[in-house]
């Protein structure tokens, strides 16, 4: 009994100065991550409907997109005034943070045949970069089981240009589009909402 | 919470031992760590789960008058008939499995000296830290004629749940072409931009079933929340069908005559079809009787830790407490508990209160395809919560019509997101 209150101290109080530790006059990570989850859910897996996850996020992807929304090179609905709010490191902290946590996907409402469809465009023009379905990313956010309207806004603004997408993507997008139609996104959306 | 894998732990043992330098805190000898949580809305709740998140061997007792709990957030959609009142409503079942022990009593007193709570149903409950988030009371006295039996007729709906109700069924009721009166507060109120998000949801759902009817917001300020933005969007959506009356020009409500349903305006008189009074507010009444508030009504407090400046060892957050540029919303008692829940789960454990960082964003869905938002990250600057610098904000006013719709998937998912995490 003693020996488990002990290593609870242990852990208690490490998990209370760890943070302190690392980032001497600011606040803890946790300290810090804990005030998104009004908006992306408890420690970053997102109830819907279209605020997304940042669960499991690549700890550079997440610096890179806050540091887009700081600078204002991303456009965006609310982010840009809340990424000011943060120092660089505070982003880094919160970086490393959202990476450790496990990505719980909700149900989303999807067409079977719509995200069937989705799955052989992914597998044809996404998932070289965006490898297992979605469910890992190389430089980009977590697709497989992303909230949908979020994905709809993405494409929408990848699409139109308002959003900048990497060379090797546009021409992907590009391509599919041709090939396959405006619908095509629109199944892509379904295939990543329908992952668990 | 960090998980403990071998590389974490040795840098947090690494961290003890530098505490074993000047000494193990008593915890390891199995020290009391109870904490009374009064008020399970919004910060209470929060409070609770996240002080049993931050450490698992404090004992956490919550006493909540009521099993359920109706938000007031969202509650204006619920008047515009976007929304049934069932999504509004949260028990406590998941409070209870994060190990919290609720109580469904009422909070009569606070003996400060014995660190012990009382209730109405003779029960007691001692503490080593309280944490007090009752949410508002109505300053009843600044409106003649107005009190807590006149508002089961002309409702405030300021707190959720059965106001809700009656003011929804009065809209239900009225024929087209009448009247609807929002008396707005003096500040600080409850939710600052509440009364014009009201406005507009009403609108709303005159617009759609009672178009030749009109809204008369009668105001005790010069200003409001968002104004720029609210009038914008009323004018392009419900045309002249909103009116505000400013307190310069005799909005400000003094008295209501319930029985004729009108109120009495600085300068002339107001007959409504529904009227619904807003009324002057004040910290939750157990605060006053605990000794927690000031000359205003509201209660001082250390804004890095939120303990009362009046009581030793016992804390207030949410509307209650005076919080520097914090408004009084559900989401900043959601922010405030969480800050509280670590600094009280840190001084339970002999430890400093950690660097806090807090955050806020007030939505209000105007129409269901337009909605705009105040958002703000704060941090304690010299002993107050301050606005980060160059940060936060409103949404732009000339903004294509896809941000104004986007804000609002944002602020349905801010809702589902934030009650998760308070309730879940």
């Amino acid at each position: 009994m003693k020996y488990k209150n002990l290593i609870q101290g242990i852990v208690i109080l490490g998990s209370l100065s760890l943070g302190g530790a690392a980032m001497a006059a600011g606040p803890s990570a946790s300290m810090l991550a804990n005030t998104c989850a009004g908006c992306h859910g408890t420690d970053g897996s997102s109830n819907g409907p279209a605020t997304p996850s940042i669960a499991a996020i690549k700890a550079e992807y997440f610096i890179e997109t806050m540091q887009a929304y700081k600078d204002g090179s991303r456009k965006a609905t609310v982010m840009d005034r809340i990424a000011k709010g943060y120092t660089d490191d505070e982003i880094k902290l919160m970086a490393g943070y959202f990476a450790e946590q496990k990505f719980v996907r909700i149900t989303q409402d999807t067409d079977k045949k719509m995200a069937s469809s989705g799955k052989r465009l992914h597998d044809r023009y996404c998932e070289k970069c965006h490898e297992e379905g979605g469910k890992l990313s190389d430089d980009g956010g977590i697709l497989a089981g992303q909230m949908m309207p979020y994905l709809r806004y993405s494409l929408a603004d990848f699409t139109s240009g308002s959003r900048e997408m990497p060379k090797k993507m546009k021409s992907k997008v590009d391509e599919m589009m041709t090939k396959s139609g405006k619908n095509s996104l629109e199944e892509l959306v379904h295939y990543y909402g329908s992952q668990k | 919470m960090m998980h403990i894998n071998r590389r974490n732990f040795l840098k947090v043992s690494g961290g003890v031992a530098a505490v074993g330098a000047i000494g193990i805190p008593h915890i390891a000898l199995g020290a009391s760590k109870k904490v009374v949580v009064i008020g399970g809305g919004s910060g209470g709740a929060t409070a609770a789960k996240y002080l049993r998140r931050a450490d698992a061997s404090i004992e956490v007792t919550l006493i909540e008058p009521n099993k359920t709990y109706h938000t007031c957030f969202m509650s204006n959609e619920v008047l515009g008939g976007e929304r049934s009142i069932d999504t509004i409503k949260f028990d406590y079942k998941g409070i209870a499995k994060h190990g919290v022990k609720v109580v469904h009593d009422t909070v009569t007193g606070i003996d400060t000296a014995a660190r012990k709570v009382t209730t109405a149903g003779g029960q007691s409950f001692v503490y080593d830290r309280c944490i007090v988030s009752p949410g508002i009371d109505f300053s009843w006295e600044g409106i003649d004629g107005y009190d807590e039996k006149a508002a089961e007729i002309i409702p405030h709906a300021w707190k959720a749940g059965a106001q809700t109700t009656i003011l929804q069924k009065q809209l239900a009721d009225m024929k087209d072409g009448g009247t609807v009166i929002i008396a707005a507060p003096p500040n600080p109120f409850r939710c600052p931009p509440g009364p014009y998000e009201r406005a507009s949801q009403i609108a709303h759902y005159l617009k759609k079933h009672k178009p030749k009817s009109k809204v008369l917001i009668l105001d005790a300020k010069d200003k409001f929340s968002k104004q720029g933005l609210f009038m914008a969007g009323w004018k392009k959506y419900y045309g002249d069908m909103i009116e505000w009356v400013s307190a310069a020009n005799g909005g400000k409500v003094e008295g209501v005559d319930v029985a004729n349903r009108s109120v009495q305006g600085t300068i002339d008189k107001f007959k409504g079809d529904v009227v619904n009074v807003i009324p002057p507010q004040k910290a939750g009444k157990i605060a006053h009787t605990a000794g927690l508030t000031n000359e205003a009504g509201w209660c001082p407090i250390d804004q890095g830790t939120f303990e009362s400046t009046l009581q030793a060892n016992v804390h207030v957050i949410g509307d209650a407490c005076i919080a520097g540029a914090m408004p009084k919303s559900g989401y900043s008692a959601n922010s405030q508990a969480k800050v509280c829940a670590a600094a009280v789960a840190a001084l339970l454990n002999g430890m400093e209160a950690p660097v806090p960082s807090y955050v806020n964003t007030c939505y209000s869905i105007i129409t269901p395809e337009h909605a705009i938002s105040v958002a703000a990250v704060y941090t304690l600057s010299e002993g107050k919560i301050a606005g980060v610098p160059g940060s936060g904000g409103l949404t732009p006013g000339d903004a294509p019509d896809e941000t104004y719709r986007r804000e609002v998937a944002y602020a349905h998912s801010w809702f589902k997101n934030v009650t998760d995490d308070i309730f879940g």
